[in-house]
């Protein structure tokens, strides 16, 4: 077990580093792009040199790149403070920096977009897991029958069909047509306040992104468990006797787990960066609407921060799938 | 002509190995191919034999600096290989050759017969007399196959006719020496002796030199004068075709040779058989002294502590200290 | 009657290209306690005959028909044409089978110890424990040692040969009658090699099992078998004893193989006798003797009967078939 936590302590290691780089680039990438980050801290219509000027000082953009980019990493840290006196503002650490066209501190921002995606992203990925596997482990045991027709054209459906069109169909249809579900409050309620208008915001977006995919992962388990079904093993599971549900929920679907989990962990780590779409449809908070919102603003705090964090989750991302690999292949393991 | 064609002495091949499980940091060195040292004549065939993993295709490759290897020397018509840059083996490329064990996965499925063996003349730059595509059609012709395969894919092929593409590439150039890594174990039995007669032939018509890499002994006596017996990357005993199969002096070569089943169903029931107990050692953590102490029923203490080194017995070099 | 009784098998493949004839009306019996050796070279079906009653091809494309029969317990069963969950009930409890590649062969991600118990669960209704206990028995009969402890090993960490005595323990589980084993010593080295044939022999004699033995190597056959089927195209082309067989081959295929064989008994010769020729395409077959257009007495046989006609398999001397024109109306 000792060497469990060596490695885990090895590979945070190698991903801090990684993130610092990350950083860095983005950083840097964003000090030559040709705008003045203190004349977009005063809005669309101002030309008041004297603002902009008090901004640049306060933001710390009248010192040199480099210097910019230490204080961002010792913010990070330890907070930071923007101004003087009475009139500064503080940011507690971890401190991404503060967006003026918001008006707050951006790592505020993001704790509350961060929930919303996460709620988002999780439970489609749950519900996409549960019928992508089901049906491709279904249409791959009953290849060529009408089962297996009927989820080829559901594949069909949900990879051609683009998400805002689900969206806003399933919003028609469910919610307006059919009374179904109530119509959603605006806006994100958390689970631990309010659980059935949590579900109520949520259902339909889990069912618009977890549609999508579940598409793709049908179409994937599907090939999958067909390949592993002609491995060496199976044949000697079945000449053992084995039942047939045995052999496919047991020494099947257990090694064409590996490549579906590198790909959920991959897509997970992508949808987190946010799905705008869906978020854009639904009305909801998350981190789409607000890198989206920034990239519009020229909002670059939030953009710095928002790229890190995906670049953080996407690190992360790998090394848990690392991890369950390492589960599921005792050759990783041992 | 009395100056060997390839001279490897004291030959040594190491591998940097990382520990299989991702939470054990173990590194260690395969030693696969550890001290190795023989001749080969102009025109003469030695047989490597030994069982997976005792380094012998390691060994095939490192003498033709397919790998770099981590000491030792090898020296082709007197001069010294062992430390030449790619770039500086490429005019000796033509001069030596390799057939592959697996026709199938050594040819390009998506090039045609003609384009394959015809590569070997584009990259030295070579034009034979009467085109390039003559030329390949006569080799062609010459293992076997017919001069209209030129413009098939080697999928329309058997094992066997592929094996022979295989051939016919590795003489495009004329080479002096060629090392075979067990050119017929994937192939049918009654496809084997094909292969294994179309060697010899071209051998004799070309004056070839063949380093003969096989599994087990039975192949190799068809086709060597000489056979080198490998374990854990070092050669047990070397001795000529004549004797290895008569009279083995190391105890190895005898359970090798035993343990090889006689097509024969009267001698196969009176012959007696040594079967080896235990398994291979790791060439990570070799035994010390001599290398097959661990399986050997004639150990005694000096083997487990002191390396035999080859010494002359009879006809042969036999590395034991206690030889038959 | 015999254990194992094979009649006019059948197996016939639809390709893009049109029907393949993989095993085309092949008859063997088989005894309680010997072994059997189907000899052929890839392609000749000797294992898809036995893949094929075993239901172990794959299900829609293939069409089987024919006959076997096998003694068991509760009387003499038909194997062809039964029902998926009854052939299972079969599989792995009066036949098993063991394969050419032992590391291919058992799952990489469970332990041995895993699936030893899983092959007996399969056929025995008793608790987990029980199993583990029959599997810790059969482990350390085939050899390996510290059985307990190496249950929770997986299969990597084990040698070739040691994977394939893992192979065997788990064949025998349920104390099959009929052991096929196919190629089973392919895939290794010739001095584990030697050691798993004796194994295999020694635990047949201890279980009176019958052993089917699919294999290329005529070494491995006349050292195992007692008995020797030898496969061509599809067709059983020569069946006689061991003894027989290799001192008196008759059809000109297996004269062939037996002389294309590199043997270390005789005097370092020069060459090989080889067969000419490439194995032919199940797709191309003629009407006439598959391996006529290799065979080099064919011309011995009048009016170019061996392109025309198939040759039927008939009766050397007792025990004794091939399938050959040369031989007709000189039997006995």
């Amino acid at each position: 077990m000792s060497g469990l936590l060596a490695y885990v302590s090895r590979r945070l290691a190698v991903t801090f580093l990684i993130l610092l780089a990350v950083s860095f680039a983005v950083y840097l990438i964003f000090a030559f792009l040709p705008f003045d980050p203190a004349t977009l801290t005063c809005g669309k219509n101002c030309n008041d040199p004297g603002i902009i000027e008090a901004n640049r000082i306060r933001l710390g953009y009248d010192k040199p790149f480099y210097e910019q980019y230490w204080v961002f990493i010792v913010g990070l840290f330890a907070g930071r403070n923007y101004g003087e006196g009475a009139a500064a503002i503080h940011c507690a650490a971890p401190s991404f920096g503060y967006s003026f066209q918001q008006h707050a501190c951006v790592t505020d921002l993001i704790g509350e977009a961060l929930p919303v995606t996460l709620a988002l992203a999780i439970g489609a990925l749950v519900l996409w897991l549960i019928l992508g596997i089901g049906l491709g482990v279904l249409s791959a045991r009953f290849r060529g029958r009408v089962l297996d027709t009927a989820s080829t054209i559901f594949v069909l459906i949900g990879t051609s069909l683009p998400t805002f069109l689900t969206g806003l169909m399933l919003i028609i249809f469910v919610v307006i047509k059919w009374h179904l579900l109530p119509f959603p409050a605006g806006g994100y309620s958390s689970p631990f306040e309010d659980f059935p208008g949590w579900l109520n915001t949520m259902i339909l977006p889990w069912i618009t992104l977890a549609f999508a995919y579940a598409a793709l992962y049908t179409r994937f388990v599907r090939s999958q468990v067909i390949e592993t079904s002609t491995e060496d093993y199976i044949r000697t599971a079945r000449a053992k006797g084995l039942s047939e549900g045995l052999i496919l929920g047991k020494h099947t679907l257990r090694a064409a787990l590996a490549p579906i989990a590198t790909m959920a962990g991959l897509d997970f780590a992508g949808l987190m960066g946010g799905a705008i779409l869906t978020e854009a449809v639904f009305n909801l908070p998350g981190l789409g609407r607000l890198s989206l919102g920034a990239v519009l603003d020229y909002d670059l705090p939030i953009i710095v921060a928002t790229t890190l964090l995906a670049a953080a989750i996407v690190v992360i991302m790998n090394l848990v799938l690392d991890l369950v690999y390492a589960f599921i292949d005792p050759r990783v393991r041992v | 002509m009395s100056e060997p064609l390839l001279e490897v002495t004291n030959l040594e091949k190491f591998f940097p190995v990382s520990g299989p499980g991702m939470f054990s940091r173990e590194r260690g060195t395969n030693k696969a191919v550890n001290g190795l040292s023989f001749t080969l004549k102009q025109g003469e065939t030695l047989g490597l034999v030994g069982e997976s993993g005792c380094g012998k295709s390691t060994a095939g490759r490192t003498v033709l600096k397919l790998y770099d290897p981590t000491s030792g020397s090898i020296k082709f018509e007197g001069e010294e290989i062992a430390d030449y840059s790619p770039r500086k083996m490429k005019p000796l490329r033509t001069q030596m050759q390799m057939i592959f064990q697996d026709p199938q996965a050594s040819l390009n499925p998506r090039q045609t017969v003609g384009a394959i063996i015809s590569a070997s003349y584009e990259v030295h730059k070579i034009k034979p007399e009467g085109g390039v595509k003559t030329a390949v059609q006569d080799l062609l012709e010459r293992v076997g196959l017919s001069a209209e395969h030129f413009d098939r894919y080697p999928h329309e092929f058997s094992g066997g006719q592929r094996q022979r593409i295989g051939i016919a590439r590795a003489l495009a150039l004329k080479p002096k020496f060629i090392v075979c890594d067990e050119p017929v174990s994937a192939l049918d039995v009654s496809i084997q002796a094909q292969v294994v007669n179309l060697l010899s032939d071209l051998r004799d018509d070309f004056g070839l030199s063949y380093l003969f890499i096989a599994h087990d002994l039975s192949v190799v006596q068809h086709i060597a004068d000489r056979v080198a017996v490998m374990y854990l990357g070092k050669i047990m005993e070397i001795a000529p075709t004549s004797s290895i199969y008569t009279a083995p002096h190391h105890p190895y070569t005898k359970a090798l040779l035993s343990a090889v089943p006689i097509p024969d169903p009267k001698l196969e029931r009176k012959r007696e058989q040594i079967v080896l107990s235990g398994e291979l050692p790791s060439p990570m953590k070799p035994p010390t002294g001599c290398v097959f102490s661990t399986r050997c029923w004639k150990a005694q203490a000096k083997c487990f502590t002191e390396e035999p080194q080859l010494r002359k017995v009879e006809s042969s070099e036999v590395a034991c200290h206690f030889p038959e | 009657m015999s254990l194992l009784s094979v009649h006019d098998l059948r197996v016939e493949f639809a390709t893009p290209d049109g029907i393949v004839k993989a095993v085309d009306g092949i008859s063997f019996d088989v005894e309680r306690g010997e072994t059997l050796a189907i000899v052929g070279e890839s392609g000749s079906g000797k294992s898809v005959s036995n893949l094929a009653y075993m239901g172990l091809l794959p299900k829609g494309k293939t069409k089987i028909t024919g006959s076997v029969t096998l003694e068991t317990d509760n009387g003499p069963v038909e194997l062809i044409g039964m029902e998926p969950e009854d052939i299972r009930k079969i599989r792995g409890k009066d036949i098993a089978m063991i394969f050419q590649d032992p590391m291919s062969a058992l799952h990489p991600f469970y332990s041995i110890g895993d699936q030893l118990v899983e092959a007996h669960q399969a056929h025995n209704k008793v608790e987990k424990s029980v199993s583990q206990e029959r599997a810790i028995e059969l482990l350390t009969l085939v050899g390996v040692a510290d059985a307990k402890e190496r249950l929770r090993a997986y299969p990597h960490q084990f040698s070739g040969g040691m994977r394939q005595r893992v192979m065997i323990a788990m064949a025998l589980m349920n104390n099959p009658s009929v052991l096929i084993a196919d190629e089973p010593t392919t895939a290794l080295d010739v001095t584990v090699q030697a050691q798993i044939l004796k194994l295999i022999a020694d635990l047949q004699k201890k279980f009176k099992m019958a052993v089917i033995l699919i294999t290329h190597d005529l070494g491995v056959v006349a050292g195992a078998a007692d008995r020797v089927n030898v496969m061509y195209a599809g067709k059983l082309v020569e069946s006689a004893s061991v003894d027989e067989l290799y001192a008196k081959p008759k059809m000109p295929y297996t004269v062939g193989l037996l002389g294309s064989v590199p043997r270390m008994d005789r005097p370092h010769e020069d060459r090989l006798t080889a067969i000419p020729g490439q194995p032919p395409s199940l797709m191309k077959l003629s009407g006439g003797c598959a391996f006529a257009p290799r065979c080099t007495r064919k011309s011995e046989v009048p009016g170019n009967k061996c392109e025309t006609t198939s040759p039927e398999l008939i009766q050397i001397s007792t025990g004794h078939y091939s399938r050959c024109h040369l031989y007709e109306g000189k039997t006995k």
